[in-house]
């Protein structure tokens, strides 16, 4: 039998039909559903006639447009939000999906609650109707975003159509040095491959630097396959993964869980296994790093300086002097010198105990720089909880940073967190799109460690210097 | 779905790359339940002043682009968010086709799903095509799907590939559950093997 990739082995093991072209249907283990992008899915399902299939396998939970303010349960003032929320209550409740109401402590961002609730598991296929479902693959399941057309047809068949996609291998060799955390593991590789550089592959990152890595860490890794553009990016099970998993809420157990673990362990890409694309980065050679543009392909360790347009060709020379324009940065000031005022601590990618352990240390006994606009929300209301039992939270306060309840926040500004044109942000979330986190608003992306580095001077920090 | 055979229409020039989903349909506009009325708020943050009057240098506020059907844009359009609400948005607006050197996954994926024709040009027939695009209303371009054919005003033919299946859904407007609630016996059979193999899943 030839070699496989893992993402090979996944795929072979879902596919209910094929046809002859190639197109296949392919049996989706775990549908992830979120208020912003399914209302039109159910709507569709009612206007036809049709039911939910699999409704114990599909998992509601509002995240994106919730407040994270500690009065929430009066109410979401925002209309359009309201209703959105509300809709998907009525379907979770109609439908009778896993739901997990916002008054619920279980409540928290999408991909974070998916692998807290042991929803996630190795070798499944998982999808919802969010380009950071990517996450998931950080426990070797096979996971990606879909659009609402796309759900609709999940809820309808439990399948998607889909095409085979190219294999791509990202190794990180070494260790990492210290400063340096999942978040620069992931900026970098985008920052090497652009944000089109994965389109049409899925990505398996590996090398001793990803193997060394918490399942918080691969899970920040893995978030971000999509901004390199790749359909999804995945991390062979082993150990760490299976010490997670085990014991969660929706885990196996007993001898069910005997003979997941035995399938899990064939989980990995053989030997010889072909990859289309192969990009290999040194651990050491990575440095803590931030984004200065509004793409997150514009990456660069902290101790470089702000790019001129005229550095980079072709269509990029226009898009970096609308980026510099956009972002009001001068090409030669040193990125340590960019005053900040807002940080945003949080998101799918970094709202996870282990990035709040990591912000803690760097904030215990110190605190945030006079008029700083600083917030953490944790990505779910146990990850809240557990912050609390272990006095995160007390620090955080006394540092001077709001401590919030669980959702999406600032990263999407669907809620009431934004930014104001021109507010400049240090945020640990994904993407620095224009207007992603508020009209004119500027996003810094970098890391937890970073951003509570940022926090303490105002400025965008070289972590180490605090270590 | 509405059917896309051949479209005679006037295309706007967007030679930025990296055109990603938050500028074509910002954040605050995915609030919406329903699929309809996005149009009015497509690219928004480009298309509208602050003070919500329209920015004359947008090319789609410009009065020979008004009416544009075709999208001639630079390198990796639609990255970013998986958001359906922004081939909605185009479609509202009265966009069927985009042309560009790429597309990001998901974007492409959706614009099949509801009637708008994604095609992939290298990167010299992008410019002739953005050349082409340049010249205003008094331009029309040909996509024509069934041939697989894009015709300038100048009559230059330029060839493009697509997914056969894909291809077939756009020329019938054929939906997607329909087909495939015909295989759903095939479902059947997988869950149940899965039920056996699988049991933790």
């Amino acid at each position: 039998m030839a070699p496989k990739t893992l993402y090979d082995k996944i795929w072979d093991a879902h596919v209910a039909h094929e046809a002859e072209d190639g197109t296949c249907l392919l049996y989706i283990d775990r549908h992830l559903v979120h208020e912003v992008t399914s209302p039109q899915a159910f709507e569709g399902l009612r206007m036809n006639g049709r039911t939910v299939r699999a409704p114990e396998k599909t998992i509601a939970v509002p995240d994106h447009n919730v407040p994270t303010t500690l009065d929430r349960l009066k109410g979401i003032e925002n209309e359009e939000s309201r209703i959105q929320v509300d809709a998907l209550d009525t379907n979770a409740r109609e439908f009778g999906l896993v739901y997990y109401p916002v008054d619920d402590v279980r409540q928290g961002i999408v991909h974070i609650i998916g692998p807290e609730q042991g929803w996630t598991l190795p070798g499944m296929t998982i999808v919802c109707g969010d380009s950071h479902t990517a996450t998931h693959g950080a426990f070797g399941s096979l996971a990606h975003g879909i659009g609402t057309s796309e759900v609709e047809h999940v809820l309808a068949t439990q399948t998607l159509i889909q095409k085979k996609s190219k294999n791509m291998k990202v190794e990180i060799t070494g260790k990492l040095s210290p400063g340096v955390t999942a978040k620069d593991i992931t900026l970098a590789v985008i920052g090497e491959t652009g944000t089109a550089g994965g389109t049409g592959y899925v990505i398996e990152y590996c090398g001793e630097a990803i193997r060394s890595l918490s399942m918080e860490g691969r899970m920040t890794v893995c978030n971000m396959a999509i901004e390199g553009g790749a359909r999804a990016g995945l991390i062979a099970p082993d150990e760490t993964t299976f010490e997670y998993c085990k014991g969660r809420p929706n885990a196996p157990t007993c001898e069910t869980w005997e003979a997941a673990l035995a399938y899990w362990k064939t989980l990995y890409s053989d030997d010889n296994a072909h990859f289309d694309k192969v990009l290999t980065l040194k651990g050491e050679d990575i440095a803590p790093v931030v984004t200065w543009g509004t793409s997150p392909e514009d990456v660069l360790p902290i101790t470089a300086s702000v790019p001129a347009a005229q550095d980079f060709s072709g269509g990029k020379v226009e898009a970096a002097q609308r980026s510099l324009d956009y972002m009001g940065l001068t090409a030669g000031t040193p990125l340590c010198d960019i005053e900040i005022d807002t940080v945003f601590i949080g998101s799918c990618t970094n709202g996870r105990i282990e990035d709040l352990r990591a912000v803690a240390e760097i904030l215990k006994g110190r605190k945030i720089k006079k008029g700083m606009r600083a917030m953490i929300v944790p990505g779910s209301g146990l990850v809240r909880a557990q912050a609390e039992d272990e006095g995160l939270a007390d620090i955080f306060k006394e540092a001077g940073f709001e401590w919030r309840l669980a959702g999406c926040s600032m990263c999407l500004a669907m809620n009431p967190d934004q930014l104001q044109p021109g507010e400049r942000c240090a945020a640990t979330s994904n993407r620095n799109f224009e207007g992603r986190q508020g009209r004119g608003g500027r996003t810094h992306l970098m890391s937890p460690a970073m951003a509570a580095a940022a926090a303490l001077t105002g400025k965008l920090t070289d972590v180490r210097e605090m270590l | 779905m509405e059917k896309f055979e051949k479209l005679t229409a006037i295309a706007a020039p967007m030679p930025l790359i990296n055109i990603d989903t938050d500028m074509i349909i910002p954040k605050q506009f995915l609030k919406t339940i329903k699929r309809s009325g996005l149009g009015v708020s497509a690219f928004h943050e480009m298309r509208y002043n602050l003070n919500g009057s329209d920015n004359p240098n947008f090319v789609l506020n410009k009065e020979a682009y008004k009416g544009a059907n075709i999208l001639v844009a630079g390198d990796n359009f639609g990255c970013g968010s998986s958001r359906e609400h922004a081939p909605w948005a185009l479609l509202d607006f009265g966009i069927r086709c985009v042309i560009s050197t790429s597309f990001a996954d998901i974007f492409y994926n959706n614009c099949f799903k509801n009637g708008i024709l994604p095609v992939v040009v290298t990167e010299d027939e992008l410019q002739l095509l953005m050349k082409d695009a340049e010249k205003g209303s008094n331009a029309r371009m040909v996509v024509d799907l069934e041939n697989q054919q894009i015709e300038t005003s100048d009559g230059e033919v330029i060839s493009f590939d697509v997914d056969q299946h894909r291809k077939h859904c756009l020329i019938n407007g054929l939906d997607d559950i329909g087909l495939s609630m015909e295989k759903i016996a095939s479902v059947d059979a997988f869950e149940a093997q899965m039920a056996q193999s699988a049991p933790w899943v």
